[in-house]
């Protein structure tokens, strides 16, 4: 590898993320990945690679990066203003940026987390078969900061597919999560679980990539003491002592000793990636 | 809970299978052994092709968690529910020799609790048979059973915010060493010499205690130089991978804001 990315801005929160680091929960290592999976797939085919390729993960506050050698680079995910070497350049399409030019894509304009996909991928040496920055357990490439430089892949021969206009996914002005019960909903009074699925709870500041936090009624508890630790799933609401549900993102730890009152599926958290503290969420019974 | 049966065999209640999200099922135990045993099960079954579309297998306190299921869950609970699972064989699975300088800060108060002379805890302890029943807290960290009932403290009641990597440690039922740094509640009875062996990402598998493994403690003298050994030939490369992580929760929360759950914590 001879051409690399150097950060020159790395905002608030930047990491490398793939698909995620799967097959080593039962030794305490959860799966990482792209938070916003659908998003983070789309940026990749953009950029001619394959759905596998690491790309940058950025928190409301976007990044600038200056490639070694030229590239082609795909922004999306938060919709944001994209320049190079301060021009603007599309947001959500292949962008070519010649060798030592700086891409910045700025703050999210709505929304929460954006992507960069590079022609080629990120190449961090993997971790247990992944690239991902898993912040719980530290495992992977350290968040990014000024100054440091990834290892790019050689681009794919065949380029990227032409593509005119193409559905980014929204972000919500109201987060819906789908639920299911179990496997601790008895643990919790059956007012509680009619407050679950009936109030608008908010998006807490405190989110972060092991979780969803939400300010909202507190869930009463019908039966009291400690659960044995227990492993825990992606989407698992787990609700701590003050009855706030947490929705477990993907750096959630494998195993956790508060009930788990339902589970969010896999497919309706990437919604849960794009909202901003704040953002009304109401959690509806799921449907069979 | 096990009952005992008119022939005098014991028998534990069948396990319990709940559902966690689409694709995941929780299988709750009524005992930490019958959880070993019940997991020692599923790897035995998976081993041999009978589990097909299970991505992980999480094995906790009195739980063992099934997920990533690509098949008819509804099925496999039922299946699962009916299985009859053979006693646990503590005498089976890869032996680890685990070196231990028997001098933590809370090795005489431990000693008071058992009622025993301070040099008696090491002899105690490294002349139990461990085995690992699950981990969790941190990658590479082992919740280690075997310890007789008698000898079972409870955490220290404040935490202490820094327990070194290598600290060998008790609380409850378990036995744990810690892979890195972190903050912790265990009670301190000794250290490993050479912890970077506990977790090495380029080794498979990647935690020296991993699941259904044995452990032995072996006492080490003060600071000689020695090696973690085990039976099969591991590599113990010094590589750990970790050193960014966010700090790991003392049982409440973790340092990035999420609560991680009070039993996961060591």
């Amino acid at each position: 590898m001879s051409a690399g990315i150097e950060v020159v801005r790395a905002g608030a929160l930047t990491t490398v993320q793939d698909e995620g680091r799967f097959g080593h929960a039962h030794l305490g290592v959860g799966r990482a990945g792209a938070l916003d999976a659908p998003s983070a797939r789309l940026a990749n085919r953009l950029a001619g690679n394959p759905v596998t390729a690491a790309l940058l993960e950025t928190t409301a506050t976007g990044c600038a990066v200056r490639p070694g050698r030229a590239v082609r680079v795909v922004v999306g995910g938060a919709p944001c203003r994209v320049t190079v070497d301060g021009r603007p350049v599309a947001w959500g399409a292949a962008v070519r940026v010649p060798a030592g030019a700086v891409l910045d894509a700025g703050p999210a304009a709505y929304g929460l987390r954006g992507y960069l996909a590079f022609s080629g991928g990120l190449e961090p040496e993997p971790v247990l078969g992944s690239r991902s920055a898993d912040l719980l357990s530290g495992l992977g490439p350290a968040p990014l900061r000024d100054g440091d430089v990834l290892p790019l892949g050689p681009p794919a021969p065949v380029g990227a597919p032409y593509a005119g206009a193409v559905p980014w996914p929204g972000v919500p002005d109201e987060l819906v999560l789908p639920v299911r019960f179990g496997p601790r909903h008895t643990w919790f009074t059956p007012a509680a679980l009619r407050t679950l699925t009936t109030a608008a709870y908010r998006v807490s500041p405190h989110s972060n990539r092991i979780g969803l936090r939400t300010e909202g009624p507190a869930l009463e508890r019908a039966r009291q003491g400690e659960l044995p630790s227990e492993g825990m799933v992606l989407g698992a609401i787990q609700v701590p002592p003050d009855g706030r549900p947490v929705v477990f993102l993907n750096d959630h730890p494998t195993t956790g000793g508060y009930p788990v009152v339902g589970v969010v599926p896999e497919p309706a958290l990437a919604a849960a990636a794009r909202v901003v503290a704040g953002t009304v969420v109401r959690f509806v019974l799921g449907v069979r | 809970m096990s009952t005992r049966t008119p022939d005098g065999q014991e028998r534990g209640r069948p396990p319990v299978v709940l559902p966690a999200g689409p694709d995941a099922l929780l299988v709750e135990l009524g005992s930490g052994e019958e959880t070993e045993a019940f997991h020692a099960e599923v790897l035995r079954r998976r081993a041999a092709g009978e589990l097909p579309g299970v991505r992980e297998v999480v094995p906790a306190a009195r739980t063992v968690l099934l997920d990533g299921i690509a098949r008819d869950t509804a099925g496999l609970a039922r299946e699962l529910a009916s299985w009859r699972v053979p006693p646990l064989r503590r005498d089976t699975g890869e032996l680890v020799e685990i070196p231990v300088v028997y001098d933590g800060p809370d090795l005489a108060g431990v000693a008071e609790a058992w009622g025993v002379a301070v040099a008696e805890v090491a002899r105690i302890h490294a002349g139990t048979g461990f085995r690992v029943a699950f981990c969790g807290f941190a990658p590479g960290f082992g919740y280690l059973t075997g310890l007789p009932d008698r000898f079972h403290l409870p955490r220290r009641a404040t935490p202490r915010t820094r327990v070194p990597a290598g600290a060998v440690a008790l609380a409850g039922p378990y036995t744990g060493v810690y892979p890195r740094p972190s903050p912790g509640g265990w009670q301190l009875i000794g250290r490993m010499p050479d912890p970077a062996a506990l977790w090495n990402p380029d080794r498979e598998p990647p935690a020296l205690l991993a699941p259904g493994a044995r452990v032995r403690f072996v006492e080490a003298g003060t600071g000689a130089s020695t090696s973690t050994s085990t039976s099969t030939s591991t590599s113990t490369g010094t590589g750990t991978g970790m050193g960014t992580g966010t700090g790991m929760g003392t049982g409440t929360s973790t340092g990035t804001g999420t609560s991680t759950g009070t039993g996961a914590g060591a």
